[in-house]
């Protein structure tokens, strides 16, 4: 069927350096030095990276951050845990709203 | 416990096939293109340091990814004259170590005698033990044998959990691998100034690449120590290589092409030009030579007019020889590299 997604696309992401190259390279070179171990260790900035994948809901960032988490040496559960951090932030992002919803509630009520 | 892929019958127990899968293209370039571009083609040995001695197939498990297809139904074993052979050939030299694999290389009814007659010779050896095999009844003074003759263990161990390891090596393992750390601790293995070296083998449980060594032997220190009280010196990363059966998981779980292609994709010269088959020569069960126990599987004994058999062995012919090569080895060049010592490149691409 067709689709918007294709997983061989996820190759293709060099091809972005074509329209801009300079851009391009400014990007990944700061990419790069996001993802090198700092004060975080790359294993969790890869966690970090597969939790936020999860929250924007991007297919290709859910398959690249598994295998980079899987290739870090983390295991099912922590990764587990990582998705459920990203789905509490967004559930309780949502949740939160509510007292919006509670203030306007409250103003039109008698 | 599950048989080999021999014992099943099935069409990857042949080497033939085997080269022939990894023959084809697939998405990506051939081995000895993308060494030629590297300036590494041919590749030539650089002398032997290394005597990697296969003593044969038998084995007391059946891992998921062995690249033997090694287990309890395999029967290929070294005789004595063969092994006599392999020491009449260190004797000859001054390779430093000998590094003893299988199988089970301890299920070998002349494993203790090879071990013996290479220490009297004064070289280092290494047993590549899966642990497992130390609590069998008829091993229960394998520990103690292996300290009194200063052998260093490399233990295979893919992960700190049972689960991951368990999928791998079998049901249990896990728990028995534990078991068996803890008993070669006991004897002095992997502590501080005893000399008895205890390092471990990381290798994926599953179609990825390993992590960067010195971060995952952190985590293994870390918490191999809390939760079960075991040291180790050193763990080794290892990528698994597309042969056998991990082939076959490759294949039948839909990972084989975008396995290959991330292998190449990771190609790294510099992991290439330290490649293991380098520095090593590998002796086959039947006394065959081969440039690594990959080849060794995949039945490409040593080629270009290099001498074939351990009862041929002429250092003068080996040292320099042209290396055998074909598809299967970008398992060695990817990333920072793999070898039976972990990792080759300090960096990777």
């Amino acid at each position: 069927m067709e689709t918007y997604y294709h997983p061989q696309d996820l190759n293709k992401f060099a091809e972005m350096g074509k329209g801009n190259p300079e851009l391009w390279e400014k990007f990944l070179a700061y990419y790069n030095a996001v993802f090198a171990e700092g004060a975080l260790t790359e294993r969790e900035k890869a966690l970090i990276a597969l939790a936020v994948a999860h929250a924007v809901q991007c297919p290709y960032c859910i398959d690249a951050y598994t295998q980079a988490c899987l290739q870090q040496g983390s295991n099912l559960e922590e990764m587990t845990e990582a998705v459920h951090v990203a789905c509490a932030i967004r559930g309780g992002a949502a949740l939160v709203h509510g007292v919006q919803m509670r203030n306007v509630a409250q103003k039109l009520s008698m | 416990m599950g048989q080999s892929l021999k014992a099943q019958g099935r069409p990857l127990a042949s080497a033939a096939e085997q080269l022939r899968i990894l023959s084809t293209p697939n998405g990506f370039p051939p081995f000895e293109r993308t060494m030629a571009e590297a300036n590494l083609f041919p590749l030539h040995a650089t002398g032997i340091t290394v005597l990697q001695i296969n003593v044969g197939k038998l084995c007391n498990q059946t891992c998921a990814h062995c690249h033997v297809d090694a287990g309890p139904d395999r029967k290929e074993i070294m005789s004595r004259e063969t092994a006599e052979l392999c020491i009449r050939a260190l004797a000859q030299t001054d390779i430093p170590v000998v590094d003893i694999t299988g199988g089970a290389p301890e299920l070998n009814p002349h494993f203790r005698w090879l071990v013996g007659q290479a220490r009297a010779l004064g070289r280092h050896v290494i047993d590549r033990c899966n642990l497992t095999v130390l609590l069998l009844p008829s091993q229960a003074d394998l520990a103690e044998f292996l300290a009194n003759h200063k052998v260093e263990v490399i233990a295979s161990l893919p992960y700190f959990r049972a689960a991951q390891t368990d999928a791998q090596r079998g049901l249990g393992v896990f728990d028995k691998s534990i078991e068996a750390l803890r008993k070669l601790n006991a004897f002095g293995y992997g502590k501080e100034g005893t000399g008895l070296l205890l390092n471990l083998v990381y290798n994926p449980v599953g179609a990825f690449l390993p992590p960067k060594q010195e971060a995952i032997e952190k985590q293994f220190k870390r918490e191999l120590e809390r939760q079960f009280g075991v040291v180790f010196n050193r763990l080794y990363t290892i990528t698994n290589m597309p042969i056998s059966r991990f082939l076959e998981f490759l294949l039948a779980s839909g990972n084989y092409e975008g396995y290959m292609q991330r292998l190449a994709n990771a190609f790294n010269p510099a992991a290439a030009a330290a490649v293991m088959c380098r520095y090593t020569l590998s002796v086959g069960w039947d006394g065959t030579l081969y440039d690594c126990d990959f080849n060794q599987m995949l039945e490409l004994p040593l080629g270009n007019g290099a001498p074939q058999h351990i009862r041929d062995f002429d250092p003068a012919k080996l040292h320099t020889r042209r290396i055998v090569t074909a598809n299967h080895c970008y398992g060695c060049t990817a990333g920072a590299g793999s070898s039976c010592s972990g990792a080759t490149a300090k960096t990777s691409p």
